[in-house]
């Protein structure tokens, strides 16, 4: 493989952590680590309070790749693994998290962080990840009353946005932005399939059409696509976004636009929604050991 | 007078020039944008290896994703009703022809008398189709008709989890990071391939002979598996690729009358 090539695909990974917060203090450290088919992503929480975070990418060695993210999240606090008093892992590599106490189902996890992060009115979550999406359905607890979920087609996933991101030559955190960009909205690409409806976005380009306008078309199609999903299931308000793609504000627009709701929006990272709720269930499950 | 047939593929334009029961040329270039000259050229260029002039053709027929562009064809038929005709051409015998090509999979079950009696199609994902191979020798860093020869190296069954081609490329690179034999990697590849054709012939309720047409046929590995598989017997022509622009001159020949009864 060409390392000249520039990797417009490649999304940047990051750490993050509230400096203001003595973690010392605290009785219960807990952390929850989401380690996902693209990304991996620690939590740690203080009390009940979100302290550190990191998302990274997810190397061929799971279990590596969630040490990663956990060391990565707690960089320069003096907090190390020992400190914990209790660790989840969740998501498509949970049971290769080897430092964790207990798995839970990376739906639940996303319920539990998007009703932390959004509050206990949120009925309906969408979350986007690398390789699938879930639309899920839960209570003022966070509890997942039903879900459905697409992890078979790349149509709809964040993989899918970072193999368009490659062809057009646009960074993929910039893509959302330029897709907004156009004047009129342009028919969807036609190809639900992301082999195809790069085909088919290779001929819109050389027909003339600019990027905005190709990656307006695409992010039209993987709209409509979690839209199906999501009136399969019946949304309810409120309604939430997570996972990578709900910072992506080309699909998030166009998800709105087409069901007709406002997506809740929020100061937290909502890629880290997972981990968070897993965190959260580490936390009550160290206070029932006590 | 010869007949001709140009069947215009996602990937490749194909042109079949037929004189009675006789081939007298096979001609193919990548189709690109598909336009109007190009196809011509085809025609032009597959004329020429046959040794024939335009006057000399009796009748075009089309077929393919992009029949609709050839504008010097005589009528346009369906890549099936293509695909029935180019396999009994070839196997008179045949009761199935499968047809993998670039963009698209095609099962097609045939009567005693040689008419479509049912037919399955794979349109809207790539898994079962040409793209899916294509995909995994880039990521495996071999050339595409290296694929099949690495294949048929392999001592170990791999399983692979993904369907999607998008998925299934994270996969292959995961398996050589995690340092699985390359010929292991690539059977993995061609049985997933041809675990969703069995599956798709299957469905139309598979009979022999099987005739197996598309670019795909060339993969050995995929003939294999592909056979195994469906444990009936599978027969590859000569040129599989062609087997569809062989129907449509077989389809062009039956407007003239001269010979060849009308099968679909």
């Amino acid at each position: 493989m060409s390392e000249a090539r520039k990797e417009f695909w490649r999304w940047k990974e990051y750490n993050w952590h509230n400096p203001d917060l003595d973690w010392r203090a605290g009785k219960i450290r807990s952390a929850g680590v989401d380690v996902g088919s693209v990304s991996s992503q620690a939590v740690v929480m203080v009390d009940g309070e979100l302290f550190a975070f990191a998302s990274t990418r997810t190397g061929a060695d799971s279990p590596m790749s969630a040490r990663k993210a956990f060391d990565w999240a707690v960089e320069g606090t003096g907090l190390t693994l020992a400190d914990i008093h209790y660790t989840v892992g969740t998501g498509y590599g949970r049971v290769n998290v080897p430092f964790a106490h207990k798995t839970v189902t990376e739906i639940a996890c996303h319920a539990r962080g998007a009703n932390f992060i959004y509050g206990p009115g949120v009925r309906t979550v969408l979350d986007m990840g690398g390789q699938d999406c879930k639309a899920i359905r839960c209570d003022e607890n966070g509890r997942v009353t039903s879900f459905l979920m697409n992890d078979k087609c790349a149509a709809g996933t964040g993989r899918g946005m970072e193999v368009f991101a490659d062809l057009l030559g646009v960074p993929v955190e910039e893509t959302g932005e330029l897709s907004l960009a156009v004047d009129e909205e342009p028919e969807p690409v036609s190809s639900t399939c992301v082999v195809f409806a790069k085909t088919e976005a290779a001929g819109l380009l050389r027909s003339g059409w600019p990027r905005e306008k190709v990656l307006a078309a695409y992010c039209a199609a993987m709209a409509h696509r979690v839209v199906l999903l999501l009136e399969r299931i019946g949304v309810e308000p409120e309604f939430a976004i997570t996972g990578g793609i709900a910072k992506n504000a080309g699909i998030v627009r166009r998800i709105e636009r087409e069901l007709g709701v406002r997506a809740l929006s929020t100061g937290y990272d909502t890629q880290v929604a997972g981990a968070l709720g897993a965190a959260l269930f580490a936390r009550a499950l160290a206070e029932k050991g006590r | 007078m010869v007949t001709a047939g140009i069947d215009v593929g996602n990937k490749n334009t194909k042109v079949v020039i037929l004189d009675g029961d006789r081939i007298l040329a096979r001609y193919s270039r990548p189709t690109g944008f598909g336009q109007k000259d190009a196809l011509r050229e085809a025609m032009a260029a597959a004329l020429d290896r046959a040794g024939r002039r335009w006057p000399d053709v009796a009748a075009v027929v089309a077929t393919g994703a992009g029949k609709n562009e050839v504008d010097f064809a005589r009528e346009r038929i369906t890549e099936v009703g293509a695909d029935a005709r180019g396999a009994l051409f070839l196997v008179p015998a045949a009761r199935t022809v499968v047809d993998v090509g670039a963009e698209e999979g095609r099962a097609i079950r045939l009567d005693t008398g040689g008419r479509v009696a049912d037919f399955a199609m794979n349109e809207k994902c790539a898994a079962g189709t040409g793209s899916f191979t294509e995909a995994m020798a880039r990521a495996l860093e071999v050339e595409l008709d290296e694929l099949g020869p690495l294949a048929l190296k392999s001592t170990r069954v791999v399983p692979m989890n993904a369907q999607c081609v998008v998925f299934a490329e994270s996969e292959v690179v995961s398996l050589i990071h995690a340092r699985t034999a390359r010929e292991d990697i690539a059977r993995a590849v061609v049985d997933a391939m041809a675990g969703r054709i069995v599956a798709m012939t299957r469905r139309v309720g598979a009979q022999g002979e099987v005739v197996l047409a598309g670019g795909v046929a060339r993969n050995a590995a995929f003939v294999k598996a592909f056979g195994e598989g469906l444990a009936l017997p599978v027969v590859v022509p000569t040129a599989p690729e062609y087997v569809t622009a062989l129907g449509a001159a077989c389809a062009a020949r039956e407007k003239t009358g001269d010979g060849g009864k009308a099968h679909v």
